[in-house]
């Protein structure tokens, strides 16, 4: 018989059962092989930091939790893990104060030009990445007299995250009806009272994920730093954990073991976070 | 003594669209007015400028002889209620309600009053401290209600109000809001595009199309002399008989057919060309044929209730009658259809006005 | 007595929003200027430098000159420059087209036939791989790399040298392993979305799972692959992950655009070279979102 145009052969029963077996068995054959190829480099993450000997190979560990208490008596390493809080609490909170107004704006008001100017956004901020400008950003800086300050490294974060930022809440605006608005308007509300009594509440928690999103990109963000940062004691933990085991031929396992799952934590709390409030499965902003 | 004038309003939206084509309207102080017609008409558009939503582009809009046409719609002392309620989420019913009292700045204990007057009028007062989400959608609707009505407006607008209840609720909930209006008092404007609801509930409506104002009238004028055949194909729950037909010596021929010219119709001329129409209601089965009557073969019979619908046809022409139930014929019958004299209209063909 | 406490509001006219031109202009400045200041310039910025032969020490510096296009005709007969650029496609190709896209649809429309416990588990572990900070990342495949303690080389019973003998073959399975994760959600989003008749029908009138999946799912899916593609061909060009686990050798083995624009400016100081090779780069950036946007409209129509 023919579907779209092509021959489909209908196959006998018992062919059907047996490459049904064969079709079950070498599925679950893949799965369990790629699930494998995932969780085992990840198992040094869960554990090296409580093997109170650690080295490169994942191996059953030597209970103990040693490696934190070391951890801690590093200076740098306690240093750049609030370094990366600046950094990307600071660059959560700029991508939210900047960007939600001007999603606002977008979502709400017609002019000339709106839908070509998102257009060409979207396209920009696709071309124009921290690989490709980091000269220009980096004699910004150095003119700005931003190198090696937390301002700095928080500016260009927060410039990077702010397109998709402005995407994301744009679109979550947009399915919020204009009639909330427009009945506090008839009630002789002001644009403030509008703002701070109807809108603020109901766009909070596109405002908690976009704060969420941006943390955890300023978290894992290594270039930015590793450009902009000279004083080790501003470095966040990426550019640090580099260091631990770039730097001097041997790894301080111990500290390096205990750092990564540190440092590794805070993003896991967020994800579970907001899976379990917003459901991640994809999110509004990719269109074809 | 009319409580809102619209004068010429017409409204152009960017892109040209004509939404609003020179309006004039008069709404009576403490009247029902229903806005009536299809999507796209321009009804919701006319609402919205009512309200201070849309700006027009040319005209003028009094309340009670003040121009209002440049104020804002916080500013005109009306009320709205949205199709989709605008119940604000995150407030329970009780902040929902007392919100506009609170922009007014009005006392606490007047606003106190108010909400109990309001939730109680309305029923919802063991409501007060739900969320919007967590109650119906028929109480969804009264709550918005009850927050339009708190702050005693001189003009209720509103938008749909019952579109989005089923079929059961909004029967309701349509003579709860008849009610609630007539003991109010107050000029209310309500949009719709349910003819029904319309006719029911208003004191005085308004059929619109593409920007125009087709009809305005009582409900009655509406189902006996509707001015046009655009508004007596969209007012009435059957379809309306509207077959053309020529004037021709003191009749009207459709067809093989020939009625008596309506009483109203005293301009009409031998060679008009004219639509004849007739209610199917009343259209009544007689026992044979004879001059003003049609006879034709049956195609369908839909049961309404009291009584079938019945369509037949005549030498090629569909026509509409009623026959009560018990007597109601079969398909394929031959029957002969009587429209009531006095019940017939006639509309002149080119013009599509009632003569 | 009807109350006539309303006082006019102060947003300016009937008919507007809630903000007045004033307030929008205010709301959507800051942002303009960001773009302004992190989009525009440094794309513009970037140009201008690549046609200049500024240094950040020497002579350049004080007194840069303008080359022309010597920096972008010095650069296409660089043969460290041509290598870098075909090591970026080979990268892109090896870990992005064939790797992530293609394991995450397979994923994706594996598992949307499992069992949902199975299936949460498995895309929970795919995905830690892809939320854990690219520094710790690196050092798991680092660690797993490693020739004497490797784990790699302890399952597979050899001993190789894995960055230092295989360097490329390294890195990209490196982010096929950290970048599956985007690809498979975003295709498991896009199976979700045809609806389930559809697929039924097909199954009712015989068809075998290829046909199933070549004529409805690959073309239902469409806009979605193409954003896909779209997204990790330019995050993968763009890409300095690789830095972190070879530095861009040995001997500049594995060393791509981004790491080779990396040593030329940020290393050797050349800005106006390293430059002109990012403005080649931004083109080429162009190009792809240009080819791909294209292709997704045309599917539209």
């Amino acid at each position: 018989m023919k579907l779209f145009g092509k021959e489909i052969q209908l196959q006998d029963k018992r062919r059907i059962d047996e490459r049904t077996k064969v079709e079950k068995l070498s599925t679950f054959a893949f799965v369990l092989l790629a699930a494998s190829f995932f969780a085992i480099p990840l198992m040094w993450l869960v554990l090296a930091p409580f093997d109170s000997d650690p080295t490169f190979r994942i191996k059953w560990p030597n209970w103990g939790l040693g490696n934190f208490s070391e951890m801690a008596e590093n200076p740098y390493a306690y240093r750049s893990l609030m370094n990366s809080v600046i950094f990307s609490a600071g660059s959560g909170l700029a991508v939210i104060l900047v960007g939600a107004p001007a999603s606002y704006v977008l979502s709400r008001i017609k002019f000339a030009g709106r839908d070509a100017f998102l257009y060409i956004l979207l396209l920009f901020s696709s071309i124009v990445t921290g690989s490709a400008a980091m000269v220009p950003l980096f004699l910004l800086s150095l003119h700005l007299n931003l190198i090696d300050t937390y301002q700095g490294v928080v500016l260009v974060l927060t410039g990077g995250l702010i397109p998709a930022a402005i995407f994301i809440l744009k679109d979550f605006t947009d399915s919020i009806p204009k009639s909330y608005e427009e009945s506090a308007q008839i009630f002789g509300a002001s644009s403030f009272r509008i703002l701070k009594d109807v809108v603020t509440p109901i766009i909070r928690p596109g405002l908690a994920v976009i704060f969420v999103w941006s943390f955890v990109q300023a978290w894992g963000n290594f270039l930015a730093p590793f450009i902009l940062i000279r004083d080790v004691n501003k470095q966040p933990a990426a550019v640090m954990m580099y260091s631990f085991y770039n730097d001097g031929g041997q790894a301080v396992f111990r500290t390096v073991a205990a750092f990564s799952l540190i440092y590794t934590i805070p993003v896991l709390v967020m994800y579970f976070y907001v899976n379990k409030k917003y459901g991640f499965r994809f999110y509004g902003g990719i269109k074809g | 003594m009319s409580y809102v004038s619209i004068e010429k309003i017409t409204k152009v939206f960017p892109g040209g669209v004509r939404a609003l084509d020179e309006l004039d309207l008069e709404i009576k102080d403490g009247e029902f007015f229903a806005l009536l017609g299809p999507s796209g008409c321009g009804k919701t558009t006319l609402l919205r400028t009512l309200g201070g939503l849309e700006s027009s582009t040319s005209g003028k809009i009094s309340f009670e002889g003040k121009d209002v046409t440049f104020l804002t719609p916080g500013a005109r002392d009306i009320a709205m209620v949205f199709q989709d309620y605008a119940l604000y989420p995150h407030m329970n019913v009780l902040e929902n309600i007392s919100y506009p009292l609170k922009v007014r700045k009005f006392s606490k204990e007047e606003i106190n009053k108010r909400v109990t007057q309001a939730s109680e009028a309305l029923s919802i007062q063991m409501l007060l401290d739900r969320k919007p989400g967590q109650i119906s959608g028929g109480q969804q609707q009264r709550v918005a209600v009850a927050r339009a009505m708190a702050c005693t407006p001189s003009l209720y607008l509103f938008d749909e109000p019952l579109s989005n209840l089923d079929a059961r609720l909004r029967l309701e909930a349509r003579t709860f809001l008849k009610q609630l209006q007539r003991e109010l008092g107050v000029t209310t404007i309500l949009v719709t595009h349910d003819q029904s609801e319309a006719l029911a509930l208003a004191d005085r409506m308004a059929v619109m199309d593409k920007g125009r104002i087709k009809q305005v009238g009582s409900p009655a004028e509406f189902f006996h002399r509707p001015a046009n055949i655009f508004v007596a194909s969209f007012i009435g729950s059957t379809p309306m008989n509207l077959l053309d037909g020529l004037v021709n010596d003191g009749k009207v021929s459709i067809g093989s057919m020939s009625f008596d010219i309506p009483e109203h119709a005293s301009t009409a001329r031998t060679g008009d060309q004219v639509v004849f129409g007739v209610r199917p209601e009343y259209v009544s089965l007689v026992s044979g044929p004879g001059s003003g009557i049609a006879s034709g073969v049956v195609k369908v019979t839909e049961n309404l209730g009291t009584h079938y619908l019945v369509t037949a046809d005549c030498n090629g022409i569909l026509v509409r009658g009623t026959a009560p139930d018990g007597s109601e014929p079969a398909m394929g019958d031959t029957v002969h259809l009587k429209p009531e004299p006095g019940r017939s209209l006639l509309y002149n063909k080119t013009s599509e006005d009632l003569y | 007595m009807k109350s006539k406490t309303i006082k006019g509001s102060r947003a300016a006219r009937p008919g507007n929003s809630v903000l007045g031109k004033g307030a929008a202009t205010a709301f959507l400045s800051p942002s303009l200027i960001f773009i302004g200041i992190f989009l525009l310039i440094p794309a513009f910025w970037t140009l201008y430098l690549g046609l200049t032969d500024y240094k950040l020490v020497g002579i350049e510096a004080l007194n840069p000159s303008f080359v022309g296009i010597d920096n972008f005709t010095k650069a296409l007969n660089d043969p460290q420059f041509l290598s870098s650029l075909k090591l970026t496609i080979v990268y892109v190709l090896g870990s992005a087209i064939f790797g992530q896209a293609l394991l995450g649809f397979v994923l994706a429309w594996v598992l949307n036939e499992l069992s949902p416990r199975i299936r949460n588990i498995v895309e929970l572990i795919v995905i830690f791989s892809w939320i854990v900070p690219g520094s710790v990342v690196a050092f798991l495949w680092f660690a797993f790399f490693n020739k004497e303690e490797g784990t790699l080389n302890a399952i597979l019973g050899v001993n190789i040298d894995w960055l230092l003998d295989y360097p490329m073959l390294s890195i990209i399975i490196f982010n096929i392993w950290r970048g599956t994760a985007f690809s498979m959600l975003l295709f498991s989003a896009a199976i979700a979305s045809i609806p389930k008749s559809h697929i039924e029908v097909a199954r009712v009138a015989g068809a075998s799972k290829m046909q199933q999946l070549r004529n409805i799912v690959l073309p239902s899916a469409r806009s979605y692959i193409l954003t896909n593609l779209l997204l990790i061909t330019l995050w993968t060009f763009n890409d300095f992950g690789p830095y972190l686990l070879t530095g861009g050798g040995p001997g500049g083995q594995t060393q791509i655009l981004p790491i080779f624009i990396y040593d030329s400016a940020l290393r050797y100081l050349d800005f106006g070279y390293g430059s002109a090779i990012a403005a080649i780069m931004l083109f080429l950036n162009l190009v792809i979102s240009l080819i791909v946007l294209r292709m997704s409209r045309k599917g539209k129509k």
